[in-house]
């Protein structure tokens, strides 16, 4: 839905700033986005000091120093720190991507501004709620699909069809590229966004699938897939350096290419 | 917004709100048209841009003469039909995007398939007349 104004109960307020840490010799600022659900309080940004010193390099380093040593009621999701797993998907600085693999050094100016992944209903604090985006992932139906008798052994793959998944298979579901979408933002609840698009490109671009015609006739709809106007904000967010326009580009080439 | 508080609540599970009403099935033909006349608008826009300035300050004798020239008034009547179409498809996709009252979009989307049909009817009636001399 466009939204150019927030609602009443999600306009930010002025936040708490925390002591520097007592002793600590290099300090950085953070700016962090903090909402409970149930304190009845419009969002706010607390400030809070990392003492370097004491701390990792990356983004997520600070935000588990600040829990384990200022604030424990700080919440955001975090698991393996290492760009594999993400759940650590968060605004850092203006742009999505995972606070495990981008340095709190790589933030140039001033304070680390941290936010929620953008447009999405905030759970609490960093934690954003993403069941529709779980829930359209679902939809594209990510498995193999088969009517063939199954084989003794694997189904085979040439070398040449393995390499058609590059750049497809790697993505973890973070979504940072869907929710820096405006289309996304606008058209989620139609919209299937860029991640459950490459997704679905992905099964469609596998050469053991039998279901390809089913996913395509899925997946043709003015919203489902249409509503890309390839603004590329996917591929610039995308933490794993994919690029989910091009993945979305090559299902609407195979639309035209069964048409005519 | 707060998850507790989401107007979209409801109690039907999120995989059959994504599903919803299924897909339509259309859209490759509207995705289609628009590169088509878009790079038909190309290739007609600078013989179009030619024509146009020859017109430039010119009374209505010339320009019926000028019109008169069939490949003249052909590239003309194409440069409109590739217009107009460009237009409604473009103009729906923005509907498509901002407008979310279904009736509003309902009614946006006739208006707008209503004024390219005008547009364009228009155009090729001057086009036609001023080319058959009348």
């Amino acid at each position: 839905m466009v939204e150019f104004a927030l609602p009443k109960n999600s306009k930010i307020t002025g936040g708490k700033t925390w002591p520097k840490p007592a002793g600590a010799t290099e300090t950085r600022e953070f700016r962090v986005y903090r909402w409970n659900p149930d304190d009845g309080k419009n969002p706010s940004v607390d400030t809070y000091y990392v003492d370097t010193n004491d701390c990792g390099p990356m983004v997520l380093d600070g935000l588990i120093w600040i829990k384990n040593h200022i604030d424990p009621s700080l919440t955001f999701r975090r698991s393996c720190r290492e760009g594999v797993c993400g759940s650590c998907a968060m605004n850092i600085d203006g742009q999505n991507t995972l606070a495990c693999t981008r340095s709190m050094h790589d933030v140039k100016d001033g304070a680390v501004k941290i936010n929620p992944l953008p447009h999405q209903p905030v759970v609490k604090d960093l934690v954003p709620d993403l069941t529709n985006f779980y829930a359209q992932y679902a939809s594209v139906e990510p498995w193999l699909k088969t009517t063939s008798p199954t084989p003794q052994k694997e189904w085979k793959q040439s070398h040449e069809d393995r390499e058609k998944l590059d750049g497809l298979y790697e993505c973890i579901l973070c979504a940072c590229c869907s929710t820096s979408c405006p289309s996304y933002w606008w058209n989620s609840e139609r919209y299937l966004g860029p991640a459950a698009l490459l997704q679905a490109n992905r099964w469609v671009s596998d050469s053991r699938d039998e279901a390809t015609g089913e996913r395509l006739d899925n997946l043709e709809d003015p919203f489902r897939l249409y509503r890309c106007h390839t603004i590329m904000n996917c591929a610039k967010a995308c933490p794993k350096g994919l690029n989910p326009a091009e993945a979305i580009a090559e299902l609407k080439l195979k639309m035209v290419e069964r048409q005519i | 917004m707060s998850a507790s508080e989401s107007p979209k609540r409801s109690l039907r599970t999120p995989l059959g709100r994504v599903r919803n009403l299924g897909a339509a099935h259309s859209g490759t033909s509207d995705f289609w048209r628009q590169r088509i006349t878009a790079v038909a608008m190309t290739l007609l826009m600078i013989p179009a841009l030619v024509i146009i300035v020859m017109l430039l300050g010119r009374n209505q004798v010339y320009a019926a003469q000028t019109l008169s020239s069939i490949p003249v008034a052909v590239i003309l009547l194409l440069f409109i039909f590739a217009s107009a179409w460009h237009m409604k498809i473009g103009m729906q996709v923005v509907i498509e995007d901002y407008v979310h009252n279904e009736k509003l979009k309902l009614v946006s989307i006739m208006l707008n398939n209503f004024f390219s049909v005008a547009v364009a009817l228009a155009s090729t009636y001057a086009i036609l007349k001023l080319s058959s001399g009348v």
